[in-house]
């Protein structure tokens, strides 16, 4: 019997389950990608939110501007990359104006620091914002984070702390039986004291299951364009069109690892595991893009992917208990990212009413940092190498990532195990060559390193194989 | 701190021959830098023969030909290094380098970078569809089969028909894939024209002309595309559309020269080659750096790149001695009407006479080339074909010229 069994390992259900993680609870997260943090959680803006643009009075309002505060110390405990770069949102006439005055009193309702900017100011902390502009509202506070770590981190640490993650495992049914749930999967089942239902895009069909008041959540996807890094340099801070009835708008970013987004478009969908991009939708988002930069360095384009919002019809969150020891965090998209460790917080403290917490002994709040040799001087480097000779031996030459930490990046808890679980967690195959180069060499080390077959080694959930057949004659496999 | 007169960037064709070429000048203090465990770079895995035709008039293999200059250079005993990667160049001509060993800083009188190109991916040519796997590039595709020994596929369609990308077709056809076709965006093929009957049409794989993937499909392992007709600004025809059940798309979309080195160093980069701007002796905007190989442009033949890369380690050798190598007076060469890129950007006067690499934007027959000095034609030589596949060259006299532009461009009859 698991005292709570969390459903979704996206950033809710990791966050959650790092939460839970210090007390002496028996907890289970089921999760039904090869990886955690797979859906939404990995395909977004990755923007902690400064919390200006909520409504004031709702849950995201409320949430959005808590957890905002909450992630410096939650990415210095567990070593996550997070900047707060200050955002911008572009007024280029005067109906935009007026769309700024209107964020600027939610600001002070919701009591985020934010300024209205002149054109002079802007340009001054923004050399790259279109010469259309001519204002801008500026919060300071906004960040930008990398969301693949974030999740990995949350999950490593509270595995580190005891919580049994079971990956590749879809939740079938749940049953609640005499004050407690028996939750049933295509592998087996589980008998817990209570469910926490973060399951994202499908938190309708698990909530559906116990309660009678029927949910539904509808799929609403964002395309992207990426952007490599590059030597000039673009965009420093968030740049955001006005809101808009569809939500945020389409923003041109930096990410934490300096390369650019732009994007996301916003379009309701049927299939909800749809994650296709297509050329009119990102058409439309590089012209929307325009609005807020004159130039897009389109030469350096690396990818474009595709989101899927998780929309409930009230436009809120949905943190609630619709029947005894069943939690529900769903309809959570933006700002879900932003606001996600005081959800987890809320969902403790929900759970506080049910269970006995009682604070675990030997509970380590931090987890081990990253070699992250990138950012460290010679000297370190050549110190590390003498200990471990596999940093030095460069595996991903766009990225410059070494064997050293793609070994690491699988044998920590919540460890990769195929390759974009490599790439999620220390990037090769982010660069420009889009692993062309390196990915032979990333899926010879999960091979050796999970004493599997290179065949075996998938490129993400089952069936996404790369390898088909050992090929005719004699084999010469080896690193 | 480690010093040496020479230290080139990487151990592939262009590097090994750069390093034989200073070599045979007279100098002596080489090193070579290579990542990979072995000498040879992308060689290695171009197990298909054709290496060496201009140089030896010989049909080798890829690995033959690596081997045949590897031996070159240990028999001169030019000093290597593999597994190393260097991490950073700075404008003093120090690296920081990375390895098993450790991290270290090595200092150079001049650098060679001669560190090969990357493949074009789907994500830069933006293709529409679902990601899984099962879609990736030739030359990934021809290392899974060739070095580590696994075929990616066993129904396969190529995009793109340049040279990988025509090699890859007969390859897993002979490995025992069923390769249903080659589609290519420009009315014309991208590959050499031998490649495009001995790869293709001796195996009945049909090559669909001013045709791309327009969508990719499949949850987890790719399962269809659908390819489609351009016109000739690159829009889908409508009702054009045919499909494919494969497992496995290869994409054979152009290479670019990788220099994420000397980007970082702030050295000028051409907009067209997308390596970096050089002069008459190779030497990139930062003195004493130099490139050649398919870091600097992309060649259509390894003899080639052996030929610029024995030119550049002659030049550099004369560089180390002299200290210098600039001249006093050149003349600047532009790409005009109908060209591509020219390489060098500038030559010396003093040199005489110019020879000047260049590339078609498209397809020409009967045609001239014309060099233009100053307004006036310089000379002017008359091409029966000239395709934006095969790098042409010309040579031209420059002595009796004095400092001014000089403009290369095809025109038809």
């Amino acid at each position: 019997m698991y005292d709570i069994i969390i459903i979704g390992a996206g950033v809710n259900g990791a966050c959650i389950a790092r939460n839970l993680s210090k007390y002496q609870l028996n907890v289970l997260v089921i999760e039904k990608n090869g990886d955690v943090g797979d859906g939404t959680s990995c395909a977004n803006s990755a923007i902690i939110h400064a919390g200006y643009d909520p409504h004031p009075g709702t849950l995201k309002a409320e949430l959005n501007v808590l957890g905002n505060q909450m992630y410096d110390e939650l990415c210095k405990d567990l070593d996550v990359e997070f900047e707060r770069n200050g955002a911008l949102t572009i007024a280029t006439n005067e109906e935009e104006m007026q769309g700024l005055y209107h964020l600027l009193e939610n600001a002070k309702a919701n009591n985020v620091k934010v300024e209205l900017i002149d054109k002079e100011k802007l340009f001054e902390l923004e050399p790259h914002v279109t010469k259309k502009a001519i204002g801008a509202l500026y919060a300071p506070t906004s960040g930008i984070i990398n969301p693949f770590e974030l999740c990995v981190a949350l999950m490593e640490n509270a595995m580190d702390n005891g919580v049994q993650l079971n990956l590749n495992e879809k939740v079938i049914e749940v049953i609640s039986e005499n004050n407690t749930y028996l939750v049933k999967t295509d592998c087996g089942e589980y008998k817990c004291k209570m469910v926490i239902n973060c399951a994202g895009l499908f938190g309708d069909e698990i909530q559906n299951f116990v309660c009678d008041e029927k949910v539904e959540i509808l799929p609403r996807k964002g395309e992207y364009y990426l952007l490599d890094h590059f030597v000039d340099g673009f965009v420093k801070h968030t740049l955001f069109s006005v809101p808009s009835s569809k939500g945020k708008g389409v923003l041109v970013s930096p990410t934490t690892s300096g390369d650019y987004l732009v994007g996301p478009s916003s379009d309701f969908i049927e299939d909800k595991e749809d994650i296709s991009t297509n050329k009119d939708v990102l058409d439309n988002v590089l012209k929307e893009a325009y609005r807020l930069v004159d130039n897009v360095p389109m030469q350096h384009l690396i990818r474009e992917f595709a989101g899927i919002r998780a929309y409930h019809k009230s436009n809120d969150f949905i943190i609630n208990e619709p029947t005894a020891g069943f939690i529900n965090v769903i309809g959570m998209q933006s700002p879900g990212l932003s606001s996600a460790p005081a959800v987890a917080l809320k969902v403790e403290n929900m759970i506080m009413k049910n269970l006995e917490l009682k604070i675990r002994d030997n509970y380590i709040k931090t987890r081990r940092p990253l070699y992250r040799l990138k950012n460290k001087s010679i000297e370190e480097r050549d110190k590390l190498i003498k200990e471990n000779p596999l940093l030095g031996r460069i595996i991903c030459r766009c990225e410059q990532i070494s064997e050293g930490e793609i070994v690491d990046a699988i044998h920590r808890n919540c460890g990769a195990r195929t390759i974009k679980g490599v790439k999620k967690r220390v990037r090769p195959g982010y660069g420009k060559c889009q692993g062309g180069y390196c990915q032979t060499l990333v899926l010879k080390i999960l091979a050796r390193e999970l004493n599997k077959d290179m065949k075996d080694i998938n490129f993400k959930n089952k069936g996404s194989y790369i390898l088909c057949e050992e090929s005719k004659g004699e084999k010469n496999v080896k690193l | 701190m480690l010093n040496y007169d020479l230290v080139i960037i990487g151990g592939g064709s262009a590097g090994i021959a750069s390093a034989i070429g200073a070599y045979d000048n007279g100098l002596r203090s080489i090193l070579v830098l290579e990542k990979e465990a072995y000498l040879g770079g992308i060689l290695n895995q171009c197990i298909h023969n054709g290496f060496g035709l201009h140089l030896f008039n010989e049909e080798l293999s890829g690995p033959e030909y690596a081997e045949r200059f590897a031996n070159e250079l240990i028999k001169r005993n030019i000093e290597y290094r593999l597994e190393t990667m260097v991490l950073k160049i700075n404008k003093d001509l120090t690296m920081v380098c990375s390895s098993v060993n450790g991290c270290e800083i090595i200092k150079a009188k001049a650098i060679i970078c001669a560190t090969g190109c990357t493949e074009r991916t789907r994500g830069a040519i933006a293709t529409q569809g679902d990601r899984p796997s099962g879609v990736m590039t030739a030359g990934l595709a021809q290392r899974y089969l060739n070095i580590e020994g696994y075929l990616v596929g066993k129904k396969v369609f190529i995009l793109g028909s340049g040279d990988i990308g025509l090699i890859m077709a007969r390859r897993m056809t002979l490995e025992g894939a069923k390769v249903l076709g080659v589609a290519e965006l420009m009315p014309y093929s991208n590959g050499l024209s031998r490649n495009i009957v001995q790869c293709l049409q001796d195996f009945n794989i049909p090559l669909y002309l001013s045709h791309t993937v327009k969508r990719i499909i499949g949850k987890n392992r790719l399962e269809k595309i659908v390819i489609c007709e351009v016109d000739n600004k690159n829009n889908f025809v409508l009702n054009t559309e045919k499909e494919f059940e494969v497992d496995t798309l290869l994409l054979s979309v152009g290479l670019i020269p990788n220099n994420p080195l000397l980007a970082n160093l702030g050295v000028k980069m051409h907009p067209r080659t997308k390596g970096p701007i050089v002069d008459d002796n190779y030497e990139t905007s930062v003195p004493g750096i130099f490139a050649c190989g398919n870091g600097l442009h992309v060649h259509d033949l390894v003899d080639f790149v052996t030929n610029e890369g024995i030119y550049v380690g002659k030049k550099v050798s004369e560089y180390i001695k002299n200290g210098k190598l600039a001249s006093e007076k050149y003349v600047t060469i532009e790409a005009g009407n109908g060209i591509s890129y020219v390489l060098p950007s500038k030559f010396a006067i003093d040199k005489g006479v110019a020879e000047i690499k260049f590339r078609v934007t498209k397809p020409h027959q009967k045609s001239h080339i014309n060099v233009i000095y100053n307004g006036e034609i310089l000379k002017s030589i008359k091409k029966q074909y000239l395709l934006p596949a095969e790098m042409e060259d010309i040579k031209f006299d420059i002595s009796k010229l004095d400092c001014g532009n000089i403009v290369l461009e095809v025109i038809d009859d």
